[in-house]
């Protein structure tokens, strides 16, 4: 096998770990911003509750719980890996980008929801049109950051059997007997993805500054 | 007498074991512009609060017109529709240009379409003097000219009485003015409007009424030309003056009897100036 061939077998592993991040990463978003807004603004039971749920997620790691919500995916609905393996990352994401919500609501200061509420806005009405707009400019920062975890944790899927870069890296590796150059072409091309989102997420900060006399 | 828009009876205010104000009563008339002053911790900004509900009364009934808005079951969101309100901070929407501020409420709570909600806030600017900011945003825009985009906002809802929380006291000294002017201009064009502020040359010319509160009591009440001349009580003429000199620019002693108590009590007020 030729090195081009070779390079070109585990690139096409990046199909499905952008797959994965792409589905992982907003629905975690989704979900933690909804569990954000629960845990800022929802009564004692709900914040105690998310509280705990985020206590829980984050103190299990990845692997763990993405077995676990793989086994309870795949035996009651049946999902493909890819899916169940992308959807449980989001539901682990979830725990995270609820914190990086939680605290970008909080940054965005009081007085903004009072002078909503003044204007005569529901609680509801301010929040969507007054803290979210503020709070996921601010929240973009980051956010970045857990968007290149949940690049890299896309590896994890491989554990499932999905053939992303990391599990063909493995089997190229194990059939041509060179693993280190297959695992650095895969180390490489995560780099280059994480290195590239971080790039896009900078511009669109940019792009969606809020403009100020310096 | 014609019904008051504003009915404030018995109200009273506690946090915890502490007392904010009780059993407050004040009346304001279609028209008035009301002046409150008092000492800092007085309730005098929780008052306001309590009059958009904001913050919650712990007795006594706020009437907004024929209604009690203290009611059980009112519509907060309606009561707050028709009572503006203009905050210390200005806390104009950072994210919204001076324009989408004024009209968000428009839009979404009157449900204006559109292109009449924007020549609607459009107005609002120009009323205070912005219409060339219309597109700046709030970081982009003076103290003072966030605090008339924020009054811009309170106004474009056509509200029955404007409520001004120390509209002037986080504004550098140069920006002070155009906002008073503002606020004076309202007042003449029949506003009804209750102010809290330490501006006693704003609250001489423009007050109705000035209302003294201290230690969550109303103190003493009445004309400026009263309360500045013969005030019922020693504190208030202590307070006025001690304020006057603190906050006052140069003053014309333009009151009755304006040349003895100038002697007597504010001697440094006009070297200040």
């Amino acid at each position: 096998m030729d090195v081009a061939n070779f390079i070109k077998y585990i690139l096409q592993g990046t199909v499905y770990t952008l797959g994965v991040t792409a589905v992982a990463l907003p629905s975690g978003l989704i979900l933690g911003t909804l569990f954000a807004l629960l845990a800022v603004y929802g009564g004692k039971t709900l914040k105690q509750v998310m509280s705990l749920y985020s206590t829980v997620m984050r103190g299990i790691p990845p692997i763990v719980l993405l077995l676990i919500l793989y086994f309870v995916m795949s035996g009651e609905i049946n999902l493909s890996p890819f899916w169940a393996g992308s959807i449980s990352l989001g539901i682990i994401s979830s725990a995270y980008q609820m914190e990086i919500v939680r605290g970008a609501i909080l940054s965005v200061s009081a007085g903004q929801m009072m002078a909503a509420r003044a204007i005569g806005l529901t609680r509801m009405q301010a929040i969507i049109n007054i803290i979210l707009p503020q709070t996921l400019r601010n929240a973009i920062a980051p956010w970045s950051n857990e968007a290149a975890i949940i690049i890299k944790d896309s590896s994890l899927v491989y554990a499932l059997g999905v053939p992303e870069i990391l599990r063909r890296a493995q089997l190229i590796g194990a059939s041509s007997g060179s693993y280190l150059p297959a695992y650095l072409t895969a180390a490489l091309i995560y780099f280059a993805l994480v290195f590239a989102s971080g790039r896009l997420l900078g511009l669109l900060e940019k792009k969606l500054e809020i403009p100020a006399n310096p | 007498m014609p019904q008051p828009i504003l009915t404030i009876k018995k109200l009273t205010k506690i946090y915890g074991n502490n007392v904010i104000f009780r059993d407050i009563d004040l009346t304001v008339a279609e028209g008035d512009t009301i002046v409150i002053i008092g000492p800092s911790g007085t309730g005098k900004s929780t008052l306001l609060r309590c009059i958009n509900l904001l913050t919650h009364p712990d007795g006594g009934e706020i009437w907004l017109d024929a209604d009690e808005i203290t009611a059980k079951g009112a519509n907060e969101d309606l009561v707050r529709q028709h009572i503006g309100m203009v905050f210390q901070n200005f806390l104009l929407f950072n994210h919204l240009t001076a324009l989408d501020n004024v009209k968000l409420g428009l839009t979404k709570v009157k449900h204006m379409n559109d292109k009449a909600a924007e020549a609607k806030a459009f107005e609002e600017l120009k009323r205070v003097g912005l219409s060339d900011r219309a597109h700046h945003y709030p970081g982009q825009l003076s103290g003072g000219q966030q605090q008339r985009v924020a009054i811009a906002r309170a106004l474009a809802m056509d509200p029955r009485i404007m409520l001004f929380d120390e509209p002037t006291s986080a504004l550098d000294p140069e920006l002070i003015g155009e906002v008073l002017e503002v606020m004076r201009d309202l007042s003449k064009s029949g506003m009804t409007m209750l102010v809290v502020t330490h501006e006693m040359g704003f609250a001489r010319e423009v007050a109705d009424r000035i209302v003294f509160m201290e230690k969550g009591n109303i103190v003493e009440e009445g004309s400026p030309d009263d309360l500045f001349y013969r005030p019922k009580f020693e504190r208030t003429r202590e307070f006025l003056w001690k304020i006057t000199e603190l906050y006052g620019k140069k003053e014309n002693a333009d009151g009755p009897s304006a040349a003895e108590d100038t002697e007597s009590n504010q001697p440094a007020a006009e070297e200040n100036a």
